[in-house]
């Protein structure tokens, strides 16, 4: 398949396996952290850390946006499902991630009317199908997402869709950088940058990293050749001593990202003054939230919501591992009372999360010969 | 005060509040139910082994047994109809049991308010599909259920075969050294079912995989008969929960090879635009065996050599460790466990 076997051809991989070896110091002990949950996915699914230097670390992010929802913000869309003529819609990817009162498909199963679409827009076709019922999209992500449900609010204006709204949960990924930057445990030495969210905004935003940090930041594809191509590219940086912005996904992101994307964004939301990140705490100005100038299709303008807090059980230790400060098997609760069946914390739900990842792909591996099936 | 306690009383593990869909979508939650409700409280034996038929002893002759439900939206798809998977499930679950399906009865649960015209093609469908499969369909039910009760129909079949001669299906016989093999590309059904839904806007030229996989099986025993340790079809979970299931049941460490896993265009395209692994996904017309190494090579001949079983492959093989898991490996040395479904597949899009 084109620009997918290209990125897995084992030659190719092992040769540049072997660079990341003869670049990396055997003295050095090197912290890489990941930013984005899609790079903890494919480091996971294609077995990269098998074939890195053992005193390469790589260190997850807090890139996962279903892992960084307060939980209080589940309860808060789902409440607003208890309505019969609601339908809540909402990626897959938020299906089983729990509230206090259940997961999105555990209301399913009582009886709500929940349903998975593969984009804002479908859900904005569901309200044109179903004028007798209210549609309301649960929207999360980071600036990957966040036009297309920009573009689906511009257009339900457009086409005098009065039964639409959309429950925003977007937030941005610099300010969480930021925030585990400004984090005094943590000891970093280079990012692997967003690729996703850089095809939208670009890769400027990221220049103070550099700057600012001395820390080097290269733009980073999916496929495990993007991700060891970018591991050499930063190692290069870091024997050089510099600390620079590169683009290694170059095939799909642009310098200055997606104009008509930002645009789109910047008509409908602006800026929170702050916003709870799970396991980070209060972040100033990381959010977006929809303009009072479409805030007819801002479900919580338009809907009473009840605003549900909830902290964390007190033995999870998401923000530790959120931030890269504490391993996903170092977490008390980790494959305890937290496994992807039963997860306590949002790291265990998306794929994408560094503890659901951990726990699939490689905490078996390492327990596997001493676990014990029951008969 | 005295405490009773009934010696007798089996011992149900189950204790989740209510049914999810998770506990009828294949993976670990079905699991959980049938080895932790069911099989308790309704099985003779003890320690059952959880073949896809059961097997029963009728006047000195032993019998295979098995039943399914089928609930499918939409009702037709590319390739297929829920007739045709209610006819070639009930006969998979045989074959892959080594038995030769016989005869099925069916079970119809038909909302009022459904067309003859529906009615009559599926019923048409189960037709040609027990006619292409060499069985016999003897008796039946219908009950009908109010408007809006049931998406249109559900239908239930079970069926009895009679085993090949010289076979013994058990995940217990299992050793270090078998190899796995697959009968063919993986993934298609699933894939095709989500599609047809038409939420997605993709579009392939894809088809569901149902067929009977017994004149496979057929040509494979009677090659290496001896040498068939255990069979599977990867329905709903995919080829990883039928797996994991075997790596359970034996205690081993089954090992599969990336490279080999037969995907097609399509589907790879598909899962790779969702976030789906293909090896999670439903089959309607394959299944993995394990055979002797001595064997091996026999059975693999016979598929290859079959109608409808070229593309089949040496999946991967069995190993002591990891010990009741399994290690998808790559040629680059990269690994990873693979476990099985939770839940229905979920597409990850943000």
């Amino acid at each position: 398949m084109k620009f997918v076997d290209e990125f897995r051809d084992p030659e190719v991989i092992n040769k540049t396996a072997e660079e990341i070896r003869r670049l990396a110091d055997p003295g050095r002990h090197y912290r890489l952290m990941e930013v984005c949950g899609g790079h903890t996915h494919a480091i996971y699914r294609f077995g990269l850390k098998d074939i890195l230097p053992p005193n390469l670390e790589l260190i997850h992010g807090p890139g996962c946006p279903v892992c960084v929802l307060p939980m209080g913000r589940i309860d808060d869309g789902l409440a607003l499902a208890k309505d019969p003529d609601v339908v809540f819609t909402a990626f897959g990817d938020m299906m089983r991630v729990p509230g206090v009162q259940g997961s999105p498909l555990e209301h399913k199963a009582r009886g709500r009317d929940v349903r998975i679409v593969y984009s804002p827009s479908d859900a904005l076709k569901l309200a044109k199908a179903s004028p007798e019922k209210h549609v309301m999209f649960f929207a999360i992500g980071f600036e990957t997402t966040a036009p297309s449900t920009a573009l689906t609010i511009m257009r339900a204006r457009a086409e005098g869709l009065h039964n639409f709204s959309v429950f925003c949960n977007h937030v941005t990924i610099i300010p969480a950088i930021r925030a585990i930057l400004d984090s005094p445990d943590m000891r970093l030495d280079a990012f692997i940058g967003p690729g996703h969210v850089s095809t939208v905004i670009g890769c400027r935003p990221y220049e103070w990293i550099a700057a600012n940090e001395h820390k080097p930041i290269v733009v980073s594809g999916f496929e495990p050749l993007d991700m060891l191509q970018s591991i050499v590219m930063l190692l290069r940086q870091l024997k050089a001593g510099e600390a620079k912005v590169e683009n290694q996904y170059k095939r799909v992101v642009p310098w200055e990202g997606n104009r008509a994307a930002l645009k789109a964004m910047n008509e409908v939301f602006q800026l929170r003054p702050y916003f709870e990140w799970r396991g980070l705490g209060f972040i100033s100005q990381s959010a977006l939230r929809i303009r009072d100038s479409y805030g007819e299709f801002d479900a919580e303008q338009r809907f009473n919501v009840p605003g549900v807090r909830v902290t964390d059980p007190k033995a999870a230790q998401c923000g530790e591992v959120l931030k890269g400060v504490l391993k996903p098997a170092q977490c008390k609760l980790f494959g305890k009372e937290c496994t992807p069946e039963h997860p306590v914390g949002a790291l265990m739900v998306s794929s994408e999360g560094s503890c659901a990842a951990y726990y699939n792909y490689e905490h078996r591996k390492a327990v596997a010969s001493s676990l014990a099936w029951p008969a | 005060m005295a405490v009773v306690t009934d010696s007798t009383t089996p011992n149900v593990r189950f204790r989740e509040p209510q049914i999810e869909m998770a506990h009828g979508a294949g993976g670990i939650a079905s699991r959980r139910l049938v080895e932790g409700l069911f099989a308790p409280l309704l099985l003779r034996s003890p320690n059952p082994s959880l073949n896809d038929a059961a097997s029963v002893e009728i006047g000195g002759v032993r019998m295979a047994m098995t039943t399914d439900s089928f609930v499918v939206k939409p009702l037709r798809f590319p390739g297929g109809s829920i007739g045709e998977l209610a006819i070639n499930g009930t006969v998979n679950d045989l074959a892959v049991s080594g038995a030769k399906p016989e005869a099925i009865v069916v079970s119809f649960v038909l909302e009022a308010g459904l067309p003859t015209e529906i009615l009559e093609a599926e019923v048409r469908a189960m037709s040609s599909a027990a006619q292409q499969a060499g069985v016999a369909v003897v008796g039946g039910d219908t009950k009908v259920v109010e408007h809006g009760k049931a998406d249109h129909m559900y239908i239930s079949t079970t069926g009895i075969g009679a085993y090949l001669p010289g076979i013994r299906i058990d995940a217990r016989t299992v050793r270090p050294g078998d190899k796995v093999l697959l009968s063919g590309p993986i993934g298609d059904h699933g894939i095709t079912i989500l599609l047809a839904r038409g939420e997605l806007d993709i579009e392939a030229d894809l088809r569901s995989d149902t067929r009977s996989v017994f004149p496979l099986i057929e040509a494979m025993a009677h090659e290496a008969a001896p040498g068939l340790r255990w069979m599977r079809d990867p329905t709903r979970g995919g080829v990883a929960t039928s797996l994991n299931e075997l790596a359970r049941d034996c205690g081993l460490g089954i090992h599969v090879f990336e490279d080999e896993i037969p995907v097609r265009d399509s589907v790879r395209g598909a899962c790779e635009l969702l976030g789906l692994d293909p090896l999670h996904i439903a089959n309607e017309g394959q299944f993995l065996a394990v055979v002797a190494p001595e064997y091996a090579d026999a059975a693999y001949n016979a598929l290859c050599q079959t109608p409808g079983g070229e593309g089949a492959v040496m999946l991967g093989e069995v190993h002591e460790q990891p010990a009741g898991s399994v290690l998808v490996t790559t040629r680059y040395g990269g690994s990873r466990i693979i476990d099985m479904l939770v839940g229905d597949p979920l597409p990850r899009i943000c």
